[in-house]
């Protein structure tokens, strides 16, 4: 909930019903009696709730919120873990139950391959449109270098004694 | 009684902002000099009143005046007098009204400032600049009326969000103002350049103060709210990706680039259509970003439905004038010929790269803020794109802009030479390298991270160095550093103050260290380096709310360096706690604790964070603002003085 509340902190108007509502259960980001004994796995929980998403909150992942569906899929990602299976297939287990929604890091099948192709596709783009433009300055005929006119040259002199 | 003033000043902006944008554009059109010399004392006008009306409405909020409803629902008697001022802005009316105070100084300080632009030219910016007012004094007026009371009013007001009861709501808002809607007068400039058909040297000259200027604030801003949300929210995280941060970086990314290209413009005469284009959608991002934060679009969907009005309204403005300057743009890009010629391999080409790595960036953030909509109205797909995804898809293209940054800046205008100036950069070089590489062997995990981030920072800090250190001439005279232009000190110092800032972003990132647990009264514990040891839990009140103030013992090598009193505070009014970290800040590394909740045997959940390098990040956004001001202060920016003086020496042979 704290990413939550960032985005309250910066944008007073909104969502006061969604903090109140939040608030009837105010718990912390991960607690102590949720962590795991086995360091490898707490590592790996960890790792995998940074990039599940809190479904009640603002663009926030479930590892910082302090919402108590966080803390629910927390416990059962941890619970998976527990049970034998691999990062992927923890993900897979709560992709498949919540939507792809929940993820912070969008798939690239389907559409969304243009969403992971749209900067490098512009950035070729861009090199080679600006390519072109360097090429031609390079070759371009100079416009004839015009000498200062009296009245320029006055001023330049006034310039450089300021 | 103030309150009608105040609420009168601002219809009578509206009116006078409507006057601003019509008379001088058709004095300058048709010639009339009486027409055009209107724009000046409208310009001042608009912003005395404007501030009238900020002031009365101020004055509301510090009296705790709770027949208006603005102060109903943001403030409290008890609240402390700090807050209370910045409680004005610290809601969507009272905000909306700093954006047109703002916006309206700026075209206030156009006119003061500008005695040295042709008159018809000064009569279009200032015309231009006051129709971007029109629109939003009619949004105000119209959808956020600031001023409106209540027909009975309460006893006492809701309080303001307690986590806006930071110093930080005082100065994060108005400085981000400042850079969002400073970007409006190059807009102006733009669309003013636009009309007269004529882009030349002089007016990149003019028009790169004022980015320069907004650039910088946006920069203090930013640093600001990012250092605010690293304090305050109780984890440390400086940077979320969130569509409202992204709003306030697109526009940074792009006065970057606006910067930039706007010394093409005007030393080399070329780049001019490019840079018209920047700075007409620089503004336009800030648009966007207004229209994000004010509709609640991209938070949720459903929020933008519950107040269509207010985001239908800026969504108009931003169709109209984005759509209107780039209609301009498209119909008068003939007039803007390129003049100056350029080697491949140049200053010129160097800073279009820039430009093309910082476009691109901004559209990647641009494109990964928006995609949630796309998918949903075009797929019917519900996701989600957060910080993996912008951290994957962004930084490749900050890396490369590190990369290419210290060769580019020190390659001279029209023609270059790599090897030369790969020569003078290959010390930089071989320190950067000696020192990714000696972090890569000593750090424990193997991520590629830290090493990167060191690179990039030791290679733009020490490229600087270079830089300067080349300016010297042949024998080396030290004395020579003082006598260079501000602007070239300028640049060498924001250009450091980037590294130090991707030092920090990257040490942070890949070597903090955590660590959560129930801490009892008496029993210290070990992270890092370090060992903490609870010393008590005491009940604080203060003036609005109840503390939970622990009492935390910070030793290293046996010695105590620090103690510590993270809170955890309930704010009764509204019925909110909040989480006040403790930190105890350091040149290499934040010791970052939190208190949590009792635990039914007597313990406190404690988190503790060690973050390395965390000052770093700020510490060179710092430096990237000082960079901008002391360009700021060039005295080539002030080369108009002298312009102005010749006119006046000119007028009596008249």
């Amino acid at each position: 909930m704290k990413r939550f509340l960032g985005w309250w902190a910066k944008h007073p108007p909104y969502a006061l019903a969604l903090i109140l509502a939040l608030l009837a259960a105010p718990v912390a980001a991960v607690q102590p009696d949720e962590m795991l004994q086995d360091p490898t796995q707490e590592a790996r929980a960890r790792e995998i709730s940074k990039g599940l998403r809190c479904l009640v909150c603002q663009n926030e992942n479930i590892d910082d919120s302090n919402a108590s569906l966080a803390r629910d899929l927390r416990i059962l990602v941890r619970e998976r873990i527990t049970a034998g299976d691999d990062n992927a297939e923890v993900v897979d287990y709560i992709v498949d139950r919540y939507g792809e929604f929940v993820l912070l890091k969008p798939t690239s099948g389907g559409a969304n391959w243009l969403l992971w192709a749209s900067g490098p596709i512009l950035f070729v783009l861009g090199l080679l449109v600006a390519g072109l433009y360097i090429r031609r300055r390079s070759t371009a005929q100079a416009v004839t270098e015009q000498r200062l006119s009296p009245e320029e040259q006055t001023r330049l002199q006034e310039l450089l004694r300021d | 009684m103030i309150t009608e003033l105040g609420h009168f000043a601002l219809i009578l902006a509206f009116l006078v902002s409507i006057v601003q944008a019509v008379v001088p554009l058709v004095g300058a059109q048709k010639r009339w000099p009486g027409w055009m010399a209107v724009a000046e004392p409208a310009a001042t006008l608009q912003f005395i009143l404007t501030a009238a009306a900020f002031a009365a409405l101020t004055h509301a909020f510090v009296t705790s005046d709770f027949s208006l409803r603005l102060v109903v629902m943001n403030s409290h008697s008890a609240k402390p007098m700090l807050y209370k001022i910045s409680g004005v802005w610290g809601n969507h009316e009272g905000s909306m009204l700093l954006w047109v105070l703002i916006l309206s100084l700026f075209g206030a300080m156009a006119a003061w400032f500008g005695g040295n632009l042709p008159p018809t030219l000064r009569a279009r910016v200032l015309a231009v600049q006051s129709s971007i007012a029109v629109a939003f004094f009619a949004f105000i007026i119209f959808t956020s009326n600031p001023f409106l009371r209540m027909a009975v009013p309460p006893f006492d007001g809701q309080d303001l969000n307690p986590l806006l009861q930071d110093p930080g709501l005082a100065f994060h808002p108005p400085f981000l103002y400042l850079g969002y809607v400073g970007l409006s007068i190059c807009f102006s400039f733009a669309v003013a350049a636009l009309i007269e058909g004529r882009v030349d040297a002089a007016w990149g000259r003019w028009v790169r103060p004022w980015t320069l200027a907004a650039w910088v604030f946006l920069t203090i801003g930013i640093a600001l709210g990012s250092w605010w949300a690293y304090y305050e929210l109780g984890w440390g995280g400086f940077w979320f990706w969130d569509p409202v941060e992204n709003a306030s970086f697109m526009p940074w990314l792009l006065a970057a680039a606006l910067l930039h290209s706007a010394i093409v413009v005007e030393k080399r005469e070329a780049l001019k259509s490019w840079t018209i284009l920047l700075a007409i959608l620089a503004f336009g991002f800030s648009l966007i970003g207004t229209f994000i934060v004010r509709s609640g679009l991209l938070t949720s969907v459903h929020a933008f439905a519950s107040d269509p009005e207010r985001g239908v309204f800026i969504l108009g403005i931003l169709v109209v004038y984005t759509g209107g300057a780039l209609t301009l743009f498209a119909a008068r890009a003939n007039v803007m010929q390129a003049k100056g010629v350029f080697g491949i391999v140049s200053r010129e080409s160097a800073l279009v790269a820039n430009n093309i790595f910082l476009a691109v960036a901004c559209f990647v953030v641009f494109v990964g803020t928006l995609w949630p909509v796309v998918a949903e109205l075009l797929f019917a797909r519900k996701l989600s794109v957060g910080a993996p995804f912008f951290e994957m898809a962004f930084t490749p293209f900050m890396v490369l802009l590190g990369l290419l940054l210290p060769i580019g800046a020190m390659m001279p205008w029209k023609r270059a030479n790599v090897g030369r100036v790969l020569r003078q950069l290959a010390p930089a070089l071989f320190l950067a390298l000696a020192l990714a590489g000696l972090v890569w062997a000593m750090q424990t995990g193997k991520t590629l991270l830290g090493p990167v981030g060191v690179f990039l920072g030791t290679w733009l800090v020490a490229g600087a160095i270079t830089d300067l250190y080349s300016r010297l001439g042949k024998n080396r005279d030290l004395s020579r550093l003082l006598r260079l232009p501000r602007a070239d000190w300028g640049k060498a110092v924001a250009h450091g103050g980037l590294g130090i800032t991707m030092l920090g972003i990257a040490g942070l990132m890949a070597w903090q260290e955590e660590d959560i647990r129930v801490a009892y009264v008496g029993q210290p514990f070990t992270v890092g380096a370090f060992e903490f040891e609870l010393n008590g839990v005491e009940r604080v009140q203060g003036p609005n709310y109840f503390s939970n103030m622990a009492d935390v013992s910070v030793r290293q090598d046996g010695e105590t360096i620090a103690t510590l009193y993270p809170e955890k505070r309930n704010y009764p009014v509204q019925q909110m706690p909040t989480t006040e970290a403790a930190i105890d800040y350091r040149l290499m590394r934040d010791v970052y604790v939190v208190i949590g909740d009792p635990q039914d045997d007597g313990g406190w959940v404690m988190r503790v964070y060690l973050k390395p390098l965390a000052n770093w990040i700020w510490g060179g956004c710092i430096l990237m603002a000082i960079g901008g001001f002391l360009s700021l202060s060039d005295r080539r920016f002030r080369v108009a003085a002298g312009a102005r003086k010749s006119q006046m020496v000119g007028v009596p042979a008249e």
